[in-house]
């Protein structure tokens, strides 16, 4: 099989030996979950429970009206501490369920299979997706069951199910892949019967030759799935690249997966989905991998929603003395993290700890005009000329430059010789220009 | 742990090693395969000259930066870079309050008074050749070696091609053979006689990826297929004159080269026409150091008008 790939983007130290080899792992339960209302791009959730409630494990706690949202279930059995404003880790402030768990994780009513998969039809498994709360768990957190109603005049060719996992010391998809196999093709299966696809696409990199081989032997009989190797290049798990890699269409700008035929899936969603149908379980726990120099035993678990990330670092042996930074996600896209009472939520594919070693003091030095931001970026901008406009609020150069097409890859910041805060600059840029756009649209 | 505090800024978090001083110090070490043959074949006073252009260079960097307020940067080698280069571009028996009046106008009019580097338009180099060029031309034509006087190759070679009948190749009108010119053992500027060394210097460059390939390609191409329809000898072009030198680390200079793919071939191939027409038509035996100025003038817009189309950009 001849290895894929689109376009520019660059070779990333992948340091994914840290955790490849370790299966994962539940993680204890922890004495409290703190639950936060928005752990998905859109409307945040209203609590539906109060102080004093008890609830069980896979209890709908938060939910509100709204196409773009998902609703929000309790990881545990025990009773609602109080109900308070907490920094998500994306650094939003948003109301969180507080919940004492008690030790018999009992499960909420109604939690069970949900039928066979011929038996349901499309509207029925994106509703029992909406109701599973699941989103995308590649770490955007699109509500999954919004990208799964194909909007009139459109039609779903293909679905790519994402396992590129380009981020360095990310592994839980990867283990994923290794570990539950059947429930990534069942996942699959019936994701494709909701958008009516003929065709389901895996894609993975080459630097994860034995998932490859062992999703192969699962999708062994089914005739309308296959599995397409692609080479080991960042940012080869953005949805545009995977399907350029994939299928040689390019998303349009502005445009969506959709507008090319596709859909596109992660790894992890694939797996919640099977869950959700499988044993009526919603989306209150998932993969993660803790890893970096700042952690002292790099571990891959599977934690239940709302866990602090300081009781997962314990999970993973502390952290080194000489910490620095804890990085929520992955270091190309993740959210660096002020402290660490911080939940993990349905976005957190990973927290990576660096050292002082790796964090430099800013210190931009001129720019050389190297031009290697424009050799590797992936949206094929000119990373340069849009940092340049931003600096100087020149809106109009800004959108003849497409600024709005930048996936915020951070591929012209880690190539940048001159240190210089590019992708930095270009989201001051972005939100600048949007909101002119938006200001403009109601005047 | 509970009350410890953590770095934040924004994505990404890990950067790649490389600055600008390596590229920097990378184009010196780059350079040492042409310093060591300018030794060789002129003797020590060439490395005499490139020490004190180098010096010129550092110092006058130095005190502009001093100057102005500014942070010193001498050691991010670009100084050093501007500094050897215009040495490599000098006759061998420069006098060296030449070379040292070229240094300083090379990094004081050519890049410090736009604001140090990034900011030039010009290869400043090229500024301190172009500055002596107009100065003290007799210095910068004279090619006295070991008191004898020697012609530079290109001069000769068009003379006597433009004397010979008809398509004469270069072995049977002067006294130089292609291998002559290959190695350096030629008259001719300091470091631009021997491609053989220069090409090694550049091999280093492309591999570290510190260089374009499209510029020196564009350029070495157009003036090899011009001068072979203007039924010049081709080969002799290519090697005999500063153009290797100024195709792989003149021409290429990030500064003031474009940053788009299609510009750096437009960049390239502007250039190779204009050193032909210079080197045929016009007043000037040499033509690579007012090409390269000239092109850079086009940058800002060459840049403009090759913005790539963006991934899905829609008309």
């Amino acid at each position: 099989m001849r290895a894929l790939t689109f376009k520019q983007g660059i070779y990333l130290e992948e340091n994914k030996s840290l955790t490849s080899d370790k299966p994962l792992k539940k993680a204890n339960r922890p004495a409290q979950v703190i639950i936060p209302m928005q752990q998905h791009i859109g409307v945040p959730c209203k609590p539906l429970v109060k102080r004093g409630d008890h609830v069980e494990m896979g209890e709908k706690i938060g939910d509100i009206d709204g196409f773009i949202s998902a609703p929000i279930h309790s990881s545990v059995s025990g009773t609602v501490k109080e109900i308070r404003t907490v920094l998500t880790p994306e650094g939003k402030l948003c109301e969180a369920v507080v919940i004492e768990a008690d030790p018999e994780d009992r499960l909420a009513e109604g939690i069970s299979v949900k039928g066979d998969l011929e038996d349901l039809n499309p509207d029925e498994i994106i509703d029992i997706i909406r109701e599973a709360g699941i989103v995308g768990m590649g770490g955007a957190t699109f509500p999954t069951h919004a990208k799964l109603r194909i909007p009139e005049g459109k039609k779903a060719e293909y679905l790519i199910i994402n396992g590129a996992e380009c981020e360095p010391f990310l592994t839980g998809d990867y283990r994923l892949m290794l570990e539950r196999p059947e429930d990534i093709v069942y996942g699959m299966k019936a994701l494709m019967k909701a958008i009516g696809a003929e065709k389901g696409i895996i894609g993975i990199e080459d630097n994860k030759a034995d998932a490859i081989e062992t999703l192969q032997r699962a999708i062994d009989g089914e005739n309308n799935i296959e599995i397409k190797k692609l080479i080991t290049k960042y940012p080869q798990g953005g949805e545009r690249m995977l399907i350029k890699a994939i299928l040689n269409r390019e998303v349009p700008a502005k445009g969506l997966p959709i507008d090319v035929g596709v859909i596109v899936n992660n790894i992890a969603t694939a797996v919640a989905v099977a869950d959700a149908i499988k044993k009526g379980m919603p989306l209150i726990e998932r993969s993660v991998t803790i890893s970096g120099p700042g952690v002292n035993e790099p571990v891959n678990l599977i934690f239940r929603i709302g866990t602090p990330i300081e009781e997962l670092l314990a999970e993973a042996g502390g952290l080194t003395a000489d910490a620095a930074k804890v990085i929520i996600g992955g270091p190309m896209t993740g959210c660096a993290q002020p402290h660490l009472e911080i939940s993990a939520t349905k976005g957190t594919t990973g927290i990576i700890v660096l050292t002082e070693n790796e964090v430099e003091a800013f210190d931009p030095q001129p720019c050389i005009r190297c031009a290697r931001c424009v050799d590797a970026c992936p949206e094929l901008l000119m990373p340069l000329n849009l940092a340049r406009y931003a600096e100087h609020g020149m809106l109009e150069q800004l959108e003849k430059y497409q600024v709005l097409s930048c996936i915020e890859c951070g591929i012209c910041s880690y190539v940048c010789p001159a240190r210089r805060p590019l992708l930095h600059n270009i989201r001051i840029g972005k939100a600048e220009v949007m909101a002119k756009n938006a200001s403009s649209k109601q005047g | 742990m509970k009350d410890k505090r953590f770095i934040v800024s924004s994505s990404p978090h890990i950067r790649d090693l490389t600055n600008n001083a390596e590229i920097m110090w990378s184009v010196v070490v780059a350079l040492v395969p042409a310093i060591i043959s300018a030794v060789y074949f002129f003797g020590l006073q060439a490395l005499v000259i490139i020490l004190t252009s180098v010096l010129g260079a550092v110092v006058t960097e130095y005190l502009f930066q001093k100057a102005r307020g500014k942070k010193v940067t001498i050691s991010d080698g670009s100084a050093v870079v501007t500094g050897i280069l215009l040495a490599l571009t000098l006759p061998p028996a420069s006098p060296l309050w030449m070379v040292l009046i070229g240094s300083v106008v090379a990094i004081g009019l050519g890049k410090q008074v736009f604001g140090g580097l990034g900011h030039n338009p010009f290869n400043p180099a090229l500024v301190g050749r172009a500055f002596l060029m107009a100065a003290y031309s007799k210095p910068m034509s004279s090619w006295i070696l070991d008191g004898q006087t020697t012609a530079t190759p290109l001069p000769t070679i068009n003379t006597a091609l433009m004397n010979a009948t008809t398509s004469a190749t270069v072995a049977e009108v002067v006294e130089f053979t292609y291998w002559d010119l290959f190695i350096g053992r030629i008259g001719g500027c300091l470091g631009e006689t021997s491609a053989l060394a220069l090409l090694l210097g550049a091999a280093y460059l492309l591999y570290k990826g510190f260089i374009d390939w499209r510029i020196p390609t564009g350029m070495l191409s157009t003036v090899f297929i011009l001068t072979l329809i203007a039924g010049r000898d081709p080969l002799a072009h290519l090697l005999a004159g500063g153009l290797i030198l100024g195709a792989f680390f003149m021409a290429t200079d990030m500064v003031t080269s474009p940053v788009t793919k299609r510009g750096r071939w437009i960049f390239g191939v502007g250039a190779g026409l204009i050193v032909v027409i210079i080197r045929l038509w016009g007043g000037y035996p040499e033509g690579v150091m007012y090409s390269i100025l000239i092109m850079n003038t086009a940058v800002p817009l060459i840049d403009r008008f090759t913005r790539p189309r963006s991934f899905g950009e829609v008309a």
